[in-house]
């Protein structure tokens, strides 16, 4: 699809703006509708709307699939991270309330800290999940090719 | 810190380290990280245990407040399980290590993050007092056991878990929508709550479907007959570690919510009202006895087993439908006695396996003279599954007849002895196979299993003789379990 110049510059055109839109689900998650789950699914449609168009190899070229699968590593445990930190203050597991003194501020932290895991990891997740069957279709298109030489 | 504290973190130990352990190269380094978080678990929930009898402990995260917030509740009936599953995590991971090296040779890091996941998941299950936690860690462990399944080393895996995956989500589903019913009439999730707000409502249509759904959900996940059907090709193609895991643990955290869902939330006086007893009766009896026949003929050992996994899924559901604090207490009785002969069973399924590459029964003919101990492993166990006295299978089979004869039972009592008749010739068939049949012509000799499988596997036979005569951990345990659910809400 990359020489159809109509979809590479409405792409090129919404990309970012999908990401935006990402950044500001994730960011408002906290007293309006979204969060981490939603945000890194946009997030995701962002990266896989740019493969669509300039294919998978551009794609990986941004984020390689290792470190998608450390990402969403990273996330889960930037999750745990905050949840212990509620323990290791004299909390209770998730205790937003001990990270700081104000305890609105501490819960507005709190949640956005463990939502941002929760994005990265559903991002990542999501890319990760794409970029198999691409590889899984592009392994058959392979095979089908090698067959109709013989 | 107190126990309380600690209690979250035997969930929160695996669930935070397998994120860690997919990421970890090599073989040694994820199982060593695995063994580590679970025996953790383990330590833990053996202090949870005594802490719990008297009192329910109540951990509520982030310090919100029950109603509002999750929290965790337990007390004799869940401790139990918890340290059921996380000591059976203990004694299979070290059995698992060649096992799986044999049988899933790459990857290991996701493999072990995913066995972390499904253990973290099944004791989120027991411990949590929230109707809607269960089903999200129902989620954490079905999604991981489905990815492990799917890791067998034959193509029919594949196909297995996604029947299993089907099944699962269509169990998953119903318990959801019971659950979201009870949300609507009585607007909250924490059982204990539900507890209080049911019996206002008790009399209305919602309720009773709210309780169709979980049972029927539930019966799908506990595999109850004719429900059953995804268990034994899952148990077949499943690598014999998770198999193993699996048939110890998974169906039996099901029937935990079942009899969670039904005496403390639902309460007795309801689910008399229901047809209960009468449908737990009828399925459990059928389900002895067709699985018991099954059994007998099944092409191969690991098959075999899983349809005996089936008939014992029978027992306990026989044992629940008694409502007595005596036919509760047979059940929890025998979901702890189960895993170890089943364990214990299956470990000796995968020794056979890791040796020869295949448990079909005309393989393992003649097979007692090249693996003696692995084949007195499973005879020794076999005799706990008949019931013989002094093995762990009496005290559980003695608690259901007893159970049964206090209610005028017979019926069951029959059943309960044609069952281990049955059990008798399925397992005697394996017996005299390896014992009394020629052994066929190889090309290399077959040698005893290596001891890193044998150590593990005589661990869990040691259990099934220690706890079929010191029954004060089991039978006691689980009779001041079964008084609490039979009381309603603690």
């Amino acid at each position: 699809m990359r020489s159809n110049g109509i979809l590479r510059i409405v792409a090129r055109f919404l990309i970012p703006l999908i990401m935006l839109f990402a950044l500001y689900v994730q960011f408002h998650g906290e007293y309006s509708p979204g969060g981490g789950f939603q945000a890194g699914v946009i997030f995701a449609s962002a990266w896989i709307l740019f493969v669509l168009i300039y294919g998978l190899e551009a794609g990986l070229a941004v984020i390689p699939e290792r470190t998608m699968f450390v990402l969403s590593a990273c996330g889960a445990l930037l999750y745990a991270f905050i949840g212990l930190l509620g323990v290791a203050l004299g909390g209770r597991f998730l205790d937003f309330s001990v990270l700081l003194d104000d305890p609105q501020s501490a819960q507005q932290a709190g949640i956005i800290l463990v939502e941002l895991g929760v994005g990265i990891t559903v991002a990542t997740v999501v890319m990760l999940i794409f970029t198999m069957f691409v590889k899984r279709r592009a392994e058959l298109d392979r095979d089908d090719h090698r067959e109709g030489l013989d | 810190m107190t126990v309380l504290e600690w209690l979250p973190f035997s969930v929160l130990v695996p669930l935070i380290a397998a994120p860690v352990c997919a990421l970890l190269p090599g073989r040694v380094l994820p199982w060593s990280l695995a063994l580590l978080a679970v025996a953790a678990s383990a330590v833990i929930t053996a202090f949870v245990l005594p802490a719990a009898m008297d009192e329910p402990l109540r951990y509520s995260f982030g310090n919100w407040p029950p109603p509002i917030g999750i929290e965790y509740r337990v007390d004799s009936v869940n401790a139990l399980l918890a340290l059921l599953i996380a000591w059976m995590g203990v004694i299979i991971l070290p059995w698992a290590r060649l096992s799986v090296n044999r049988e899933v040779p790459e990857r290991q890091g996701p493999f072990y993050a995913l066995f972390l996941l499904a253990l973290a998941g099944l004791m989120g299950i027991v411990l949590t007092g929230d109707a809607f936690n269960v089903f999200v860690f129902l989620e954490i462990s079905s999604l991981s056991t489905y990815a492990l399944i799917a890791h067998g080393r034959k193509r029919a895996a594949l196909l297995s878990s996604f029947r299993y995956l089907i099944m699962g989500t269509l169990g998953a589903t119903f318990y959801l929508i019971g659950v979201g019913l009870l949300y609507i009439m009585t607007g909250t999730l924490n059982m204990a709550d539900l507890a209080e707000r049911v019996p206002e409502v008790a009399e209305t249509n919602a309720i009773r479907a709210a309780f169709a759904f979980i049972v029927i959900g539930l019966g799908l996940k506990l595999a109850l007959f004719p429900l059953h059907r995804w268990l034994p090709g899952a148990y077949t193609n499943a690598p014999s570690a998770v198999t193993v895991f699996l048939a110890a643990t998974a169906t039996k955290v099901a029937v935990y919510v079942l009899l969670r869902m039904v005496f403390t939330v639902f309460g007795l006086e309801f689910a008399l009202t229901m047809p209960y007893q009468t449908v737990f009766f009828t399925l459990g009896i059928i389900g002895i006895l067709f699985a018991s026949i099954s059994a007998i003929d099944q092409p191969n050992l690991k098959r075999m087993l899983a349809y005996s996994s089936v008939a014992q899924i029978g027992y306990i559901a026989l044992a629940i439908s008694l409502v007595s604090v005596e036919g509760l207490a047979a059940g929890l009785v025998h979901i702890f006695n189960h895993a170890l002969m089943k364990g214990a069973l299956f470990m000796a399924a995968g020794a056979i396996i890791y040796r020869i590459g295949t448990d079909r029964m005309s393989d393992i003919a003649g097979l007692a003279r090249s693996m003696p101990w692995t084949m007195l492993a499973f005879v020794l166990a076999g005799l706990s599954m008949i019931g013989v006295p002094l093995t762990a299978g009496f005290i559980s089979k003695w608690a259901l007849i007893q159970a049964a004869i206090l209610q005028g039972n017979w019926l069951a009592v029959v059943v309960v002895l044609v069952g281990s008749l049955l059990a008798v010739l399925y397992i005697g068939r394996v017996a005299e196979a390896a014992y009394l049949k020629p052994a066929p012509e190889r090309a290399e000799p077959v040698r005893e299993a290596p001891l890193g499988l044998l150590l593990p596997m005589y661990v869990l036979i040691a259990a099934n003789f220690w706890f079929g005569i010191d029954t004060r951990l089991t039978l006691d345990v689980a009779t001041h379990g079964a008084e609490i659910l039979v009381g309603g809400a603690p």
